[in-house]
């Protein structure tokens, strides 16, 4: 099939982008979407053209590199799937395609369709974890857990980290990337001596990186590649209220101690 | 030089506890004083990174993706060993150690197994109390299932995604410490050289990817932690981002490089479809549990596979090894899926592949079983190729996957540069000559958590703390030859892309060093590869700036690097004159196609020395004895 893509190609953080024209020909339906851009690069670096930067890696849909907003859903009209697992069997001869980079005040574009998430990564650092040192635990049997808090644990560890429920969200929200850390952590017994405190600084963090708030409008779940359910946005939230309740933070009883 | 293994005297299973009490120490307040880099935030670096952080050193851990989570330990799938016996099925410590050592067919070194085997208990604790949400029965305990080479149900999993669930484990460990300030970050950084100091490795020279800077960071010892070289294929189902730039420049610097023709062509990938295609895809080995493999009885068969008659089935491994049946080892699923392709017997419209087949299982246990067990590979395989695995058997066929050999290290993990520490894929330490399925993820965690924090003490405690310098002499002159290489990629101008000579070399790399490997055909490739060396030099384009956001040229500096070690793999084949595990030479086969080793002539480590491009390297041997797993026949008939 021949398809005409609008690519956004912007060269650096602080100059002005734009979309660009090209045609990508003779693509075969089994090709990856990621493909199809490869053979638009070879062309383009054949040229003497500077090929259209784009992030990805694993090209299995686990990493959570890739994300591109196509036809303006972020990782296109496939459900349920990253980017790199989108196959061109779900486009026909002569489609336009629009290709535009994550857009979020808090993912800055580094070039062309590369964005900037490390906001991400200093949400979690704030408390997205269980403070286990290495060697000071007990046997892996000891703590019983129920098997459908794992399941529903593991359905919310599954996030990749995409950021595509960011670019989804009309207010640029993190709330289900954090509500998934919250409930992946709180759902499990391992996780509650810093329940409270995780939920409280994770969502100020997310506050400060500069994302919006959550204002129900589900597009985050509708375009999340691991299906990532709203419900635990309501479980963050339930867990943010009875923490805010809470009259001092836990660390600084314990740090008091 | 000599290759001293280190590995203590005494018996097998006193062996780490003795070293561990032998090693010096860092006391607490001294720690601060030391800087450590670890380059690669994959199961082995993170959890390394993080526990020095946790432990007091200063550390500075550096990725090249855009965050320490992505690293491409991420994308295992089907689990974890450990020698719990959670299931009363007679598992122990010596019997992964056992299953380990004779899966790698002898071509490992017997105490470096051990000591993972005995660490393999302490991973899960430790991944359980970071929570990690592994499977659970209905009473709440942890599941296990089944895996190729074993016996025994010691596998831990988390849904299909356990590699991904054990990195967010090690990646929040990481991120506790970098909260906590003991270990900073660098992400998008990329290690392009190592630095020695009067012979010791005291830092790396890196390229910060957004901006293209190079520049220097000293420390008193540095941590490889940087994954295999399977790309040197070009297809392999590692991420695309995977190369051997740090390895190789360390190589180049002066490490040995053990066994570099070991290379695991994991059996269950998905085939190829097309001329376009840029990588390969992994279906987890434990669909393996519960799928049937068949070919037609026939060649020439192109009938659906549901109106083949079981009578015209071949369902090969079932038939050649009645006891292990689906579940043999890797190296010999592959090859007989690849003989099977090769005797015109392939399915699929390539006939380039074999089926895995869910038939029978689905009857027995229902869909639903099924969908719980591999759902989300079912739903990945249907989305790369277009067709339904409960409805129609998957095709599969293998692909590069792990490479076990890597730089050798002594019992402490340490090279041959003193300083220079490499863990998990990147060394070769544990897995011989063949990988057992869910051991990559147990070694990169026992590397990480448990044995290089002992480890690294006892060289920091010997060199002391003294000052690290930046701006010693010797980082210039590494910077400034950086420097030159990146300016030199971006002036061949040439006309070939670099993917364009990657996939030759991928090619020629598979046709001498794959599967199957002859004198003939690695004569060739030798022949080959310098000559594509050449055109990459004199031919490639690498469009762009140096001081730029530029993955042609990230691409461009990997692959010439891939050009070097791919000459190295070669020797190495055509050296090693027996079949081992992976490597098998089809000169060297037992009447009845299988590995013949020949541990008169080859039970040794081969280790090179670089000498030059274009030079042969030197080998020196380290040589393995098998006092506790004495020297067999591998068979799983």
């Amino acid at each position: 099939m021949n398809l005409v893509l609008h690519v956004w190609r912007q060269a650096s953080p602080t100059v002005k982008g734009g979309f660009v024209r090209y045609e990508a020909k003779d693509i075969s339906d089994h090709a990856s979407f990621l493909e199809m851009l490869d053979i638009v690069n070879e062309q383009l670096t054949e040229n003497g053209e500077e090929p259209i930067a784009f992030e990805h890696d694993c090209r299995e849909g686990i990493c959570g590199s890739c994300g591109l907003v196509i036809n303006g859903v972020p990782h296109g009209p496939q459900h349920g799937a990253a980017t790199c697992q989108l196959h061109m069997r779900h486009y026909k001869d002569g489609d336009q395609i629009w290709i535009e980079p994550w857009r979020a005040k808090a993912f800055p574009v580094v070039k062309d369709l590369v964005v900037d998430r490390g906001a991400l990564d200093r949400i979690i650092q704030v408390g997205g974890y269980i403070s286990a040192r290495t060697g000071a635990v007990p046997d892996a049997n000891a703590t019983l857990i129920r098997k459908e808090h794992a399941e529903l644990a593991m359905d919310a560890a599954s996030c990749i980290g995409c950021g595509a429920c960011v670019a989804a969200c009309p207010n640029a929200s993190a709330m289900l990337f954090v509500a998934a850390k919250v409930s992946h952590l709180g759902l499990l017994p391992q996780g509650q001596p810093e329940r409270r405190d995780r939920v409280l600084n994770l969502v100020a963090q997310m506050d400060s990186e500069g994302f919006g708030s959550c204002t129900n409008h589900a597009e985050c779940e509708a375009s999340c590649p691991k299906q990532i359910s709203i419900d635990f946005i309501a479980r963050l939230n339930r867990d943010l209220f009875v923490a805010s309740l809470a009259q001092t933070p836990e660390r600084m009883v314990a740090g008091a101690g | 030089m000599e290759l001293d293994s280190k590995v203590p005297s005494g018996p097998i299973q006193e062996k780490w506890d003795k070293r561990k009490f032998e090693l010096k120490l860092v006391n607490p307040a001294n720690k601060r004083k030391y800087t450590v880099i670890v380059v690669g935030s994959g199961l082995a670096g993170a959890s390394a990174a993080a526990s020095l952080g946790e432990l007091g050193y200063i550390v500075k851990c550096f990725c090249y993706q855009d965050s320490a989570r992505r690293a491409h330990s991420i994308a295992a799938q089907g689990g974890i060993n450990a020698a719990k016996n959670y299931q009363n099925d007679g598992d122990s410590i010596w019997r992964l150690f056992y299953d380990t050592v004779k899966g790698g067919d002898y071509r490992s070194r017997e105490a470096n197994v051990y000591r993972l085997a005995q660490v393999s208990n302490n991973i899960i604790d430790q991944c359980v109390a970071q929570g990690v949400p592994f499977a659970r029965e209905y009473g709440g305990l942890l599941a296990n299932r089944s895996f190729g080479g074993a016996q025994v149900s010691r596998t831990f999993y988390a849904r299909g995604q356990t590699g991904q669930q054990l990195l967010v484990g090690a990646y929040h460990a990481l991120a506790k410490e970098v909260g906590n300030g003991t270990v900073q970050m660098f992400p998008r950084t990329e290690m392009l050289d190592l630095v020695l100091v009067d012979g010791q490795a005291r830092g790396i020279v890196v390229r910060d990817m957004v901006t293209g800077k190079v520049s220097s960071h000293a420390a008193h010892a540095v941590v490889l932690a940087t994954g295999g070289y399977s790309n040197v294929y070009f297809f392999s189902t590692n991420a695309k981002g995977c190369n051997t730039t740090a390895i190789w420049r360390a190589h180049r610097r002066g490490a040995v490089f053990a066994n570099p023709c070991f290379t695991q062509i994991h059996p269950t990938c998905i085939p190829r479809a097309g001329e376009y295609q840029s990588k390969l895809t992994l279906m987890s080995e434990s669909l393996r549990n519960d799928g049937r493999i068949w070919v037609p009885k026939e060649q020439g068969e192109n009938r659906p596979a549901a109106q083949i008659p079981d009578a015209e089935r071949d369902y090969y491994l079932e038939r050649l090894y009645p006891s292990f049946g689906n579940l043999t080892p890797r190296d010999i699923a592959s090859r007989r899926a690849k003989e099977a392709v090769d005797d015109g017997r392939g399915v699929g419209l390539l006939k380039n592949g074999v089926y895995l087949d869910f038939r029978d299982a689905i009857q027995r246990l229902g869909k639903s079983v099924i969908e719980e067990r591999y759902g989300n590979l079912f739903e990945m395989y249907e989305r790369i190729t277009g067709e339904n695995p409960y409805a129609v058997p998957m095709r599969i066929y293998p692909a590069p996957h792990y490479t076990m050999g890597g730089l050798w290290v002594d019992y402490d993990l340490q090279s041959t540069i003193p300083g220079l520490f490499v863990i998990g894929e990147a060394n070769f330490s544990d897995h011989g000559a063949n990988r057992l399925g869910a051991s990559a993820l147990m070694q990169g965690l026992a590397d990480g958590y448990f044995v290089l924090p002992y480890t690294i003490s006892d060289y920091l405690a010997r060199v002391g703390p003294t000052k690290t310098d930046p701006t010693h002499a010797a980082f210039g002159a590494v910077e400034r030859e950086v420097g030159e290489r990146v300016k030199k990629l971006l002036a061949v101008n040439g006309k070939l892309t670099v993917d364009t000579i990657h996939r030759d070399l991928g090619q020629v790399m598979w046709d001498a060093c794959g599967m199957a490997r002859s004198r003939g055909a690695l004569e060739k490739g030798l022949e080959a590869i310098p000559e594509i060396r050449e055109r990459f030099w004199r031919e490639v384009r690498v469009p762009g700036r140096g001081e730029d956001f530029n993955q042609s040229l990230e691409k461009a500096g990997r692959l010439a690097d891939f050009l070097e070690l791919g000459e190295l793999m070669c020797r190495d084949a055509l050296h090693r004159e027996e079949s081992s595990g992976g490597h098998f030479r089809e000169e060297f086969q037992t009447p009845e196609g299988e590995a013949k080793r020949d541990d008169e002539r080859f039970a040794f480590v081969s280790a090179w020395e670089f000498t030059g491009v274009g030079s042969a390297p030197k080998l020196h041997q380290e040589p393995l004895s098998f006092e506790n797993v004495p020297l067999s026949q591998r068979s799983y008939k």
